[in-house]
């Protein structure tokens, strides 16, 4: 018999039950909780009179709709009252059902999916859902980890299992060393490039080669994050020393003799030499160079050196409808080279890239550079309270305010404007976030996906630059 | 959960690739804390001229006169004819219920984003796959017949067309079972609990570091 997968030794590490037809019932470990997708499934336990199967394995934090200006008055400082309320509800939901939250205030505070791997609650060989579909982020930590809707996580909070069927496996494999200036988000660009949005559906990805085993803990992260952009509602990455480094002393994990047993554990988390994947998909790290998004899907992504495409030469139909939609919304010519899309608004931060080495990566281009006049805002949004900290304690946030960015309070802010932080219509966008999806930022706004580095190059050029032209 | 289980209804042809999760329903109408009411603001971003607030009045604004689901052929239409990749994005369930308040049962497509997919099931919304060459057919001809009607019979698992052919199509047993019964899955696995309660003492002992 051939080996198993990671996913496959997590998967059947989970199962409780299955159907003939390979329905099954998987137990969930962990469920992380935000203000957007649950309201209406504590609404639903209520009308059902149903309670929490098990308290202890949910933590809640609110990101999306939180202020990243001033934040005196607490959740008063929250000025559209609709926000103001689903903020509010998350609160007296966790209240009332006794979930623990990391509410406004809490220094813990911030992006779900930052918050989990920092207090230690993403476990590796666990299964962890959450009502957003870049939980595929914690797969960094070989976590089973997914977005659900919100139905499932009234269905994981009164059962701690979720109803599936057992995804493909797909390995993308990444051989070789990275160009210097190129980072993490730039290979899942390319990837995504490569497979295109819908290449992962039906699959979880397995992030494997040299390239991953050389990434930093954080890295893997912001691989993993964007595996759903991808269409894989997983992204994995197996367990070695750094996994084990990184989830050690965090506030979450386990302790003593528990961590003993865990670690030991942890150590088979890995696919078996043997295992078979159902596809695999190559590329070799040197042939990375540092993306820009130009259109209004990720995979509308080409290296900086590149030139916007032609849809009169795109012999699919349906794909040069989908060219042209993008340039009139982007107001992008066909042949326009990438370093000539101007840039006016700069956004570091979201889940992809709000953590302490995406911070410090921009701030060491910015370190001594002014942000272009053209430039209308610049703003830089720590992943978690935590991170902001740590941020200040290295001085990074002089380093951006010094160059002439703002240097805001955590949440997820920009990357889809459900706060007060909105890209204006018809203005481009350098951002770090994973989606450039038509009114993501805000409506009518233009968002151009890029790593923390080649933000803050663009925020100082006042359009695209290549990196490593600068470092 | 409501039943499904047959419908014939006007079809609306959306044809474009790659229909996110922000288009189907823009973040600002995520604020809401109920599940109903995004009918209006489905799509809200193509279908009207300005820009949508949550809890407002649509009924006064410019339409954007050009969006199918605005063309007076395709009023009253419960199947929506999708391309490629359709749900992609992200996890939010208003998506669907934006859809289904809207009035749309059936989603015709010849592929969908994996959670889109699932939670569409979940809220009485069936997802038909279909192959590239039968969709794109499919539009063709709903573009040249002004009515253009389907039939869709859920426990036969198959479309019935104007003129008269049939087109099969697979759902999982699992979820066909549900949708025709209208039942909600958190009450099929609490029939489990015991097996879950077993699971859980079992790795609990097993794996005590995650207790
Ligand atoms: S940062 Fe963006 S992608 Fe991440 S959870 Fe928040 S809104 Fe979603």
């Amino acid at each position: 018999m051939a080996g198993k997968t990671l996913y496959d030794k997590l998967w059947d590490d989970h199962v409780v039950r299955q159907e003939e037809d390979g329905t099954a019932l998987i137990y969930i470990d962990r469920q992380l909780l935000h203000e957007v997708t649950s309201p209406q499934a504590f609404e639903g336990l209520r009308l059902a009179k149903r309670k929490p199967w098990r308290v202890e394995a949910n933590l809640a934090t609110c990101d999306h709709n939180v202020p990243t200006t001033d934040l005196k008055n607490g959740i008063d400082s929250i000025a559209d009252p609709v926000s103001k309320i689903q903020v509010q509800t998350l609160g007296m939901n966790t209240k009332q059902f006794g979930i623990t939250e990391f509410g406004m205030g809490d220094p813990r505070q911030g992006i779900v999916h930052v918050v989990g791997p920092e207090e230690g609650i993403t476990l590796p060989g666990t299964t962890l859902v959450c009502g957003d579909s870049h939980t595929a982020t914690h797969g960094a930590l070989a976590s089973l980890a997914h977005g659900i809707g919100t139905s499932e996580v009234e269905h994981v909070l009164a059962t701690q299992c979720l109803i599936q069927k057992k995804m493909k496996n797909m390995l993308v494999k990444v051989e070789g060393k990275l160009r210097p200036g190129v980072t993490p988000k730039d290979v899942i660009l390319a990837i995504i490039g490569k497979i295109g949005t819908a290449g992962g559906n039906g699959y979880a990805i397995e992030f494997g080669g040299q390239v991953f085993r050389d990434m930093s803990v954080e890295g893997r992260m912001t691989v993993c994050n964007m595996a759903i952009e991808g269409g894989a509602r997983v992204g994995l990455v197996a367990v070695d020393e750094k996994t084990i480094e990184y989830v050690k002393g965090r506030p979450y994990a386990p302790k003593g003799e528990h961590w003993e047993l865990a670690v030991e554990a942890w150590k088979s988390l890995v696919s078996d030499e043997d295992a078979v994947f159902d596809r695999v998909v190559e590329i070799q790290g040197e042939d990375i160079l540092p993306q820009v998004s130009w259109g209004t899907s990720p995979e509308m992504v080409l290296d900086v050196n590149g030139h916007i495409p032609d849809p009169d030469k795109e012999a699919d139909p349906v794909k040069a409808t989908s060219i042209r939609n993008a340039l009139k919304y982007m107001g992008l010519a066909a042949g326009t080279p990438i370093k000539e899309i101007p840039v006016e608004y700069v956004f570091i931060g979201s889940c992809t890239n709000s953590r302490i080495e995406d911070l410090r990566a921009a701030a060491s281009v910015l370190k001594g550079k002014k942000v272009a006049d053209k430039v209308e805002l610049a703003i830089a949004v720590p992943g978690s309270g935590l991170v902001k900290q740590q941020a200040e304690a290295e001085g990074l946030d002089k380093v951006f305010i010094e160059a002439g960015f703002e240097w805001r309070n955590p949440g997820c802010s920009m990357c889809l404007a459900m706060n007060a932080d909105r890209l204006p219509a018809g203005k481009h966008c350098a951002s770090t976030s994973n989606r450039n999806f038509e009114g993501r930022q805000g409506a009518g706004g233009r968002t151009h996906l890029v790593s923390p580095e080649m933000a803050a190059a663009a925020a100082v050029a006042g359009h695209f630059v290549d990196v490593r032209d600068v470092l | 959960m409501e039943k499904f289980t047959r419908l014939t209804a006007i079809v609306a042809p959306l044809d474009r690739a790659n229909v996110d999760t922000d288009a189907i329903i823009p973040k600002q109408f995520l604020k809401s804390i109920k599940r109903s009411g995004f009918g209006p603001n489905l799509f809200d971003e193509w279908r009207y001229e300005d820009v949508g607030q949550p809890d407002a009045d649509n009924s006064g604004r410019p339409l954007r006169k050009d969006f199918v689901l605005n063309l007076p052929r395709y009023q009253g239409a419960k199947i929506l004819l999708a391309r490629e990749n359709f749900g992609c994005g992200s996890s939010r369930e208003h998506a669907p219920w934006a859809l289904k308040d809207f009035g749309f049962d059936v989603i015709i497509a010849p592929s969908f984003a994996d959670i889109f997919f699932n939670n569409s099931f979940k809220n009485g919304i069936l997802p038909i796959v279909l192959d590239d060459k039968t969709v794109d057919n499919l539009f063709q001809e709903t573009f040249a017949h002004e009515g253009y009607q389907l039939e869709i019979n859920l426990a036969e698992q198959h479309i019935i067309k104007p003129d008269g052919e049939v087109i099969a199509f697979e759902v999982d047993r699992f979820r066909k079972h549900c949708l025709l019964n209208g039942l909600d899955d958190i009450g099929l696995t609490l029939q489990h609990a015991e097996q879950i309660q077993a699971f859980e003492a079992n790795r609990k002992a097993t794996k005590p570091w995650l207790y």
